[in-house]
């Protein structure tokens, strides 16, 4: 893919100044160089500070990392983001029906519109939801959809988080940053506000309150730990919804709920946000190894005695065979176009997407349909001949397990190095709140950045870093 | 509040105070070495700081200055060493951040990213007194956001009970171990020998100008026991830690309306240490008066743990 046809979001594919950017570019010539160097540097240190770190995970002595901050924002014109956040919500309301149809009346696989294995063989798919309704009928309380541009008026849907989507304490603490080192630039542009998120998700969550719910609503975030590599965000969050924060050794089934151990007794717990996978929820009804989870929390969350957010099973809808469908369930459900575009993808279970995808493994990315954090996926353009080899042989003997996308050929946002600004690749991901209310999604989200020059992966478990996410206002 | 939220709390404050103590244990030791030559004293020290059946286990009967220093400053293996007292403080207020405030959470993870700075490495006795100093400062900044910014709720009173118990246990036994300099001596003045040592004991307890306010320039034996176990002026004493520790248990029983079994215990202790003077308990016996209050405190932690489910 040739340099020219990248595109800028600073400067878009032809060095014309895009007007987002027009406020910043202004300021940012009038600083000092050396200047920014030293705000960069407090960036860092107010984060190691403040303890904004997370674990790396295949570590034998859980370290603590930073994730590498840029101080030039990302911008996105008010006009921009109206578009985008009409198609994020059509797409959040055509997930959660779509569960609700899979573990209810399945009635998109009885119009045939996506094949029964596509559930029956699916690892994140969840009998023991058959038939449970979620209170206010919401599976997905929060979603993280990651978008890629392309071009002015391309974006693309990369992945659709609807397990335990992390990075939003990110987007709050990047914007904090921001608004301490820089606070004369916020006084020049209007930038819409991020802070809400915490108190939206407390409300949101409290709206999913289950009939059992005797007074205001408790709502606690369920942590695996202090040695999680998202540790940091759960406590955070936690903090600023004045929520408890429990592991599963603090919980117990009391008398048909599920309860807190607290300095007084045990106390029921209405709305449970979890960060702990569907696995290790219930040691009873799941894995029954798991030391992080809850004896018996299955059957109160059946009877209607808790909300678990997000409910189990939503995985079912987020992985990458399935999200080839997306398209046709965003029609089925919604009965509208998608305004959001999906990547082409080959499911490589099809023999002759398999075929294709083997003749062209050096234009392709192929990733695992269970993968995250940018694991287990073969890169091809930039992957060695050796790499290519033991990749082909892996998907040879495991068609299934993967799905193939072509190349996008992913925006640029400039960082600020020693050298000036360079421009390296980007994503979005933007945070959506479902509640019966209704769908709420932040203005702005996290943008990960990969730092290295022409990388593509930016995934903060492979040394990418984050920007603050900057949505204008009209 | 969550069983082990107080729990949290209470070991964080009780790690940060353990890790003050040794510190200035440390410095005591230091400055005994040389003023006379007293490798048997780093022993002593060790027994007072409750790390020397650990040091033995680990280097073998001799003590040698160097090892002592740095089993008591910086070890891993070490659990109440200065650094693995600050790491454990820091894993704790990590544990219940949502109880603490912005700054008592960046004072003590400040503390922790010094401590490490500082003690990552082999400290030589050159650089020691100043790193002793820093950690003395961090602790007192998380003891100052700690006073300055916290809510006076159980949140407090939790931090201040591990601080207290954790104090009073350091008092009591830097008087279990030294308790001999202090019994009357048949010399109306001290020797020599004795100065050096009521020294010491004074400087462990960052007392030597409280005391010498209240009771003159000239230590003695019996003076000195009285600052450190009755008198209530001063804020290492046993008489003040425990009721400190009585007092946040008050709050906590006004606070949740309830009397727990530890508050009679707390009564108990308290009642103990007012109702005698300090020539009564030489009658008793410095050293077994000593060894019940110290078994007192223990069945006090035990019994804080059980009365707010710390663990189940």
């Amino acid at each position: 893919m040739s340099e020219g046809s990248i595109f800028d979001e600073m400067w878009g594919q032809d060095q014309a100044l895009r007007d987002p950017y027009s406020e910043f570019q202004t300021w940012f010539e009038e600083q000092d160089p050396k200047r920014l160097r030293v705000k960069q540097r407090e960036a860092d240190e107010l984060f190691r500070l403040t303890g904004i770190t997370f674990n790396v995970y295949g570590r034998q002595e859980a370290e603590e990392r930073l994730i590498p901050f840029d101080i030039v924002p990302r911008i996105i014109s008010a006009r921009e983001w109206l578009k985008l956040s009409k198609g994020i919500e059509q797409r959040v309301r055509a997930i959660n029906a779509f569960l609700g149809d899979i573990y209810g009346r399945q009635e998109i696989i009885k119009a045939g519109r996506i094949p029964v294995e596509m559930i029956a063989r699916n690892e994140a798919f969840l009998p023991q939801m058959i038939g449970v309704k979620p209170a206010g009928g919401v599976y997905t309380h929060i979603v993280g959809i990651d978008l890629v541009r392309t071009a002015d008026n391309e974006f693309y849907v990369l992945e659709d988080n609807a397990r335990t989507p992390s990075g939003v304490s990110y987007m709050l603490e990047n914007r904090e940053t921001m608004l301490q080192m820089f606070p004369e630039l916020f006084a020049r542009t209007s930038v819409q506000p991020v802070s809400n998120y915490p108190s939206d998700l407390r409300r949101s969550l409290g709206a999913c309150a289950p009939d059992a719910t005797d007074g205001p609503p408790t709502v606690a975030v369920l942590t695996p730990g202090i040695y999680n590599s998202a540790y940091f965000e759960h406590a955070f969050l936690a903090d600023q919804m004045g929520a408890e924060l429990v592991e599963g050794h603090d919980l117990r089934v009391v008398d048909g709920r599920v309860a807190m151990r607290t300095t007084r007794g045990f106390q029921p717990i209405d709305v449970l946000y979890r960060r702990v996978d569907d696995d290790f929820l219930d040691p009873l009804n799941f894995n029954p190894d798991s030391q992080l989870g809850v004896p018996g929390i299955m059957d109160v969350y059946r009877a209607g005695g808790i909300t678990i957010a997000n409910a189990p099973g939503t995985g079912v809808a987020d992985d990458k065979a399935v999200y080839s469908y997306m398209p046709e369930i965003v029609e089925f459900y919604t009965g509208e176009r998608p305004i959001l575009e999906n990547v082409p993808t080959w499911r490589c279970s099809e023999p002759e997407s398999l075929a294709y995808v083997l003749d062209n493994l050096a234009d392709l990315v192929v990733k695992e349909v269970h993968g995250s954090g940018g694991y287990g996926m073969l890169i091809g353009p930039t992957a060695t001949k050796k790499d290519i080899a033991e990749f082909r042989k892996k998907l040879q003997s495991r068609p299934g397990n993967y799905i193939a996308q072509p190349t996008l050929s992913l925006s640029t946002v400039p960082i600020f190095t020693n050298k000036g600004l360079a421009p390296r690749h980007v994503d979005l991901r933007p945070f959506v709140l479902v509640s019966p209310e209704g769908i709420n999604i932040t203005p702005g989200g996290l943008t990960r950045v990969a730092l290295q020059k022409g990388s593509l992966v930016v995934n903060s478990s492979q040394g990418g870093g984050t920007k603050d996410t900057w949505v204008l206002e009209d | 509040m969550l069983g082990k939220t107080a729990n949290g709390l209470y070991w964080m404050f009780r790690y940060l105070e353990r890790a003050e103590n040794t510190s200035r244990l440390i410095e005591t030791g230091l400055r005994m070495s040389i003023t006379r030559s007293g490798a048997t004293e780093w022993g002593s020290v060790m027994q007072t700081a409750g790390v020397l059946s650990g040091y033995t286990a680990h280097y073998g009967e001799e003590v040698v200055q160097e090892q002592a220093i740095n089993w008591m400053l910086r070890d891993k293996e070490n659990p109440s060493s200065v650094l693995s007292a600050i790491s454990e403080a820091r894993q704790n207020a990590r544990m219940v951040r949502t109880a603490l405030t912005h700054d008592v959470w960046e004072a003590i993870n400040a503390c922790f990213m010094n401590a490490k700075d500082l003690m990552g490495r082999k400290v030589s006795e050159r650089d020691l007194p100043g790193v002793l100093k820093s950690v003395r400062q961090r602790t007192a900044l998380v003891r100052g956001a700690t006073h300055g910014t916290m809510m006076r709720n159980d949140v407090y009173d939790f931090a201040r009970i591990g601080t207290f118990l954790e104090r009073g246990d350091n008092t009591a036994r830097i008087l279990d171990v030294k308790y001999y300099v202090l019994l009357p001596s048949v010399f109306a003045v001290g020797s020599t020998i004795d100065n050096v040592q009521w020294d010491s004991i004074l400087q462990s307890v960052s007392a030597k100008g409280g005391y010498r306010m209240v009771y003159g320039s000239q230590p003695n034996a019996r003076d000195i026991a009285h600052f450190l176990v009755l008198d209530k002026r001063m804020p290492r004493s046993l008489n003040f830690c425990v009721s400190k520790i009585r007092d946040n248990l008050g709050y906590l029983a006004s606070d949740y309306d309830t009397r727990m079994p530890v508050h009679d215990l707390a009564d108990k202790l308290a009642q103990r240490l007012s109702m005698h003077d300090i020539d009564e308990i030489f009658d008793f016996g410095l050293h077994e008066y000593i060894q019940t209050v110290l078994t007192a405190l223990g069945e006090l932690g035990g019994q804080i743990e059980q009365d707010y489910r710390f663990y189940v």
